[in-house]
């Protein structure tokens, strides 16, 4: 197996000159000492990197069941428009004359999602989902504000949540109340009046959760949370289960964002860039980052406002991942994209029928877009066992040990891209680990087996980090 | 229930035979969960389905009302090259529709670029640490202050006012919300006052911020570690990735924190994203280091292996108490930027800047020999200055946008003292013809 670092290759010590010739001088106290980087012919930089890539596992492969991460297929057709040299060639600061086709692209993409989402306006501003929390937060922040309503200060978050939402508060500078969830993984309306007070600026919802489950009880939340004075924000990290089904405005959310990476297909990237979109009803548009778009007079403009929030990117937001998550709307258009929610939802629910005889249903109820075990049923082996064992079969595993409510948890997103064939292959994979945990768990307890490294000494990595080439030779 | 396109893969007769499984006559049995007068009923508001040919000739159209010109603008997003291979790499699947390398054993691919680039970024920087990368310059540049703010348990910066005003900006809406003050350090002719400096340096301070080359491109030249150290602040320095091939580093500028915009080293401008932030510090800081980090250990069976470490620092352990929410970043600019300099090499990445360095001092040179070109300081700069132009600069640049060419950027815009003042910039990209096109351009306006 190819184990190479690119600085462990010889140096070839090639030298590309430049053939202008004007010769300036640059003052030496302006100057490094010294730059120790390799020189290497372009085959071996390109078999190094193909050769790495070949260590990865992508979504063109097969099934990626990531639960909260949306892993659906990304058409080609968003990579071949996103790279247009009529795309990428663009000065962000060119004159708006010369640049109305991306503009047009942020003024109709906002279209689609508020259509989509019942906002009443989109800023592309966010680089990823985290950013948009924090934008949204700010958002709220700025609302309150400017009504001079000082003492909201506090904002409340289901024990369910993802990682970022709390974080995303304190990066605003809010405090966070975390609410207790109920039995069946909802939030305790009780728990909720308990802590509504006059401190209290919003709440933040996924819904569905990341237990996986509709928050049935959304409308009096709703109300709660709006007769308190409160708003409420919608994390969209959940967004792929209710998408052409139902709308979060309709539902009395002021605030929320969209992972373009998870529910409008453009692609992780191995982690970005991603694109954190916010919408907001319309007594919030005022706050949103500059700048903003208009169309006006046929033409397309930028705008600032002075109630906005600020600025919160160099420029205006990851403008090509925008434009994949617009062609793939354009793509499946009114008559498709209904259907996104709906198979997404049937698919997850055909895994959670199939699988609950041999893991244990976190929440025995109709799932949406992703269910949740609480590892195996006879608890023969542990969720991690389980998940290292799915890389032997050559799947990625599911989200494990999140959401925290559940000890063992392991949480299947199998999104509306995979056929029910796929399914069969994964469920009957899942059922013969769970056999194979019954039998001879030392298989599961060892694994993964036939993967390019075994399991990694991650305490060992923390303990001496190791965080850079040159840290190895010392 | 019937679908009928190609990004979904079910027959009518498999989704029959899943609702009979799950015990249901109709998929939307499954949603009863959701209050029934919140269901969707009518049509969305949407265009209808497009076939693949019906939508790239649509999305052309669009792409056809921008317009393709010949910069001489900067200002944060530079104009460069991106070598076919590092098309070629990243565009691979096993990179491109990757998840976060949250599963070691069939992420080592992802994990070792970001090793390789966190090295890169430690080279080219001289810091200690780097993380696997930040949304851009002016978000690295925030969390590099909220890093000082957590060290040093001081809540007021002092940030150079010759800093890309794009990246202040940002800076003022983070930190306004998070209640720090930021208080500016005045400039005479175009680099920071190491007096103003001195004046306002006081022991609430938490760090000084410095970007060089600065926003106007010029290369800051002052000596403030001893200063700072003295005084218990933290020395941040914001620098283009790309330009520390030759310019003097963050490192033996003996900075505590590095961070900025990486952009220019073969990132396409795409009317400004997706870019590359990176961020890198002193290994004193590294607990205070936001984002994702990777790092080499081994396998049970001894290999050697990378993973992702020290998350007792991220927002999904942290939660409430973490000083950064940072989850997703730009791992795939990470990896198209580490092939760039890999690409190029040394050689490559020193030879260009000096290339930029020469056309850029040859286009100033041209420029002062017109009548209507005046020089305004005599700083040192690399690949981009401010020139005083006599006429109407908006005049001057709709007469070069004629001729498809972006001009510079009216100074006027950033303030009423830089009236008749312009930003340009020019690097390797440009050939001598361009330049000299430009000049025969400029000559020609009365």
């Amino acid at each position: 197996m190819y184990d190479k670092l690119i600085f462990e290759i010889k140096d070839k010590d090639i030298v590309e000159k430049s053939n202008f010739t004007e010769k300036y001088n640059i003052n030496k106290k302006y100057l490094r000492e010294d730059l120790d980087l390799p020189n290497l012919s372009e085959v071996d930089v390109v078999r190094h990197y193909t050769n790495l890539s070949l260590k990865n596992y992508g979504v063109d492969q097969g099934l990626y069941p990531l639960g909260s991460c949306t892993m659906k297929y990304n058409p080609k057709i968003n990579e071949t428009v996103a790279s247009m040299d009529n795309f990428v060639k663009v000065h962000p600061m060119q004159p708006t004359s010369t640049t109305q086709g991306a503009l047009k692209v942020y003024y109709e993409t906002s279209k689609l999602l508020s259509s989509l989402t019942g906002m009443s306006e989109f800023t592309f501003n966010p680089f990823a989902g985290a950013h948009g929390e924090a934008v949204g937060l700010m958002i709220i922040k700025e609302y309150f504000i400017k009504k001079n309503d000082l003492k909201r200060n506090k904002i409340i978050i289901p024990d369910s949540a993802h990682g970022t939402n709390p974080a995303s508060c304190n990066v605003v500078g809010f405090e966070t109340i975390e609410i207790k969830s109920n039995s069946n993984g909802l939030v305790d309306l009780e728990a909720l009046k308990a802590v509504l007070d006059d401190t209290v600026a919003a709440i933040m919802l996924t819904n569905p959760n990341t237990v996986g489950i509709f928050e049935k009880d959304i409308l009096e939340i709703s109300a709660l949370v709006h007769n308190n004075g409160s708003l409420l924000y919608y994390d969209g990290a959940n967004l792929n289960a209710i998408l052409g089904v139902a709308r979060p405005a309709d539902m009395g959310f002021d605030v929320m964002h969209i992972n373009l990476h998870k529910t409008f297909s453009t692609p992780h990237g191995g982690g970005g860039p991603g694109s954190g979109p916010v919408g907001v009803v319309s007594k919030l548009t005022k706050y949103l980052p500059n700048p903003r778009v208009v169309y006006e007079n046929g033409k397309y403009e930028f705008f600032k406002t002075k109630d906005s929030i600020g600025s919160i990117s160099s420029f205006y937001g990851n403008f090509s991942v925008v434009l994949k998550a617009y062609t793939y709307i354009l793509a499946l258009g009114k008559e498709n994209i209904m259907n996104v929610g709906k198979l997404a939802v049937l698919n997850a629910n055909y895994i959670k029928e199939a699988l609950k005889e041999d893991y244990l249903l976190a929440i025995d109820s109709t799932c949406m877009h992703e269910v949740v075990f609480d590892g195996l049923k006879d608890k023969t082996a542990t969720t991690l066992e389980v998940a290292k064992r799915l890389l032997d079969y050559g799947y990625h595993p599911p989200t494990i040990y999140f959401p925290l409510l559940f000890h063992q948890a392991l949480m299947i997103e199998p999104t509306e891209t995979e056929s029910k064939d796929t399914l069969d292959s994964f469920i009957s994979v899942m059922k013969r680990i769970a056999e194979e945990a019954r039998n001879s768990n030392e298989l599961l307890k060892d694994a993964p087996h036939n993967t390019t490294v075994r399991r990694l000494d991650e305490v060992k990595a923390a303990r001496n980090p190791i965080l850079k080439y040159k840290d190895i030779k010392i | 229930m019937q679908v009928n396109h190609r990004y979904f893969p079910h027959t009518k007769k498999d989704i029959e035979e899943m609702l009979t499984i799950i015990g249901k006559n109709k998929v939307e049995e499954l949603f009863e969960s959701i209050p029934k007068s919140k269901l969707l009923n009518e049509e969305l508001d949407l265009p209808s389905s497009l076939n693949e040919l019906d939508l790239y000739k649509k999305l052309e159209d669009i792409g056809n009302l921008n317009k393709r010109l010949v910069s001489f603008l900067g200002a944060g997003a530079y104009d460069n090259y991106t070598p076919s291979a590092v098309k070629a790499i990243a565009s691979r699947q096993e990179f491109l529709t990757s998840y976060t390398p949250y599963q070691a054993e069939i992420s080592q691919g992802t994990l070792q670029y970001i090793f390789e680039f966190q090295s890169l970024v430690c080279e080219l920087t001289q810091m200690d640490a780097s993380n696997a990368s930040m949304y851009d310059g002016a978000t690295a540049t925030v969390e590099a202050i909220f890093m000082a703010v957590a060290h040093t348990k001081r809540e007021k910066v002092l940030i150079a006012n010759t800093i890309n005003p794009n990246t202040l900006e940002v800076i003022k809406t983070y930190l306004k919300y998070k209640n720090i003050e930021i208080v500016l350090v005045e400039s005479t002719n175009f680099l920071v006052s190491l007096d103003d400096l001195k004046q306002k340096l006081d022991s609430d301070i938490a760090a000084f911020v410095l970007q060089t080359p600065n926003f106007y491109g010029y290369l800051e030249d002052i000596d403030v570690k001893d200063l700072l150290e003295a005084n218990k602040s933290l020395y941040i320095v914001n620098a283009p990735l790309c330009d520390l091939a030759v310019l003097k580093s963050p490192g033996e500028m003996k900075a505590d924190i590095a961070c900025g915009e990486a952009q220019s080293m073969g990132l396409s401008l795409s009317f400004g994203g997706p870019y590359l932030g990176y961020l890198a510090c002193k290994n004193f800081l590294l607990r205070k280091l936001p984002g994702r980090i990777v790092g080499l250990t081994n396998d049970i069976e001894g290999r050697r292996a990378f993973v992702l470490t020290l998350q007792a620092r991220e927002q999904h352990i942290k939660r409430e108490k973490a000083s950064s929410n940072i989850c997703s970043n730009q791992s795939l600019m990470a990896l198209q930027v580490l092939l760039y300099a890999m690409l190029m090499g040394k050689n490559g990445l020193v030879n260009y800047s000096y290339d930029s360095f020469n056309k850029a001092h040859y286009f100033y040179n041209e420029l002062l020999k017109l009548d209507n070109f005046k020089k305004v300081t005599d700083n040192e700069f690399f690949k981009e200055f401010v020139v005083m132009y006599t006429g109407d600069i908006e005049k001057l640049n709709n007469e070069l946008l004629n001729n498809n060419i972006l001009g510079g950027l009216n100074l006027e815009k950033i303030s009423n003292e830089l009236k008749n003042q312009m930003l340009l910039c020019i690097n390797y990209t440009k050939t001598k013809e361009e330049i000299d096109n430009f000049i025969n351009i400029v000559r020609g306006i009365k």
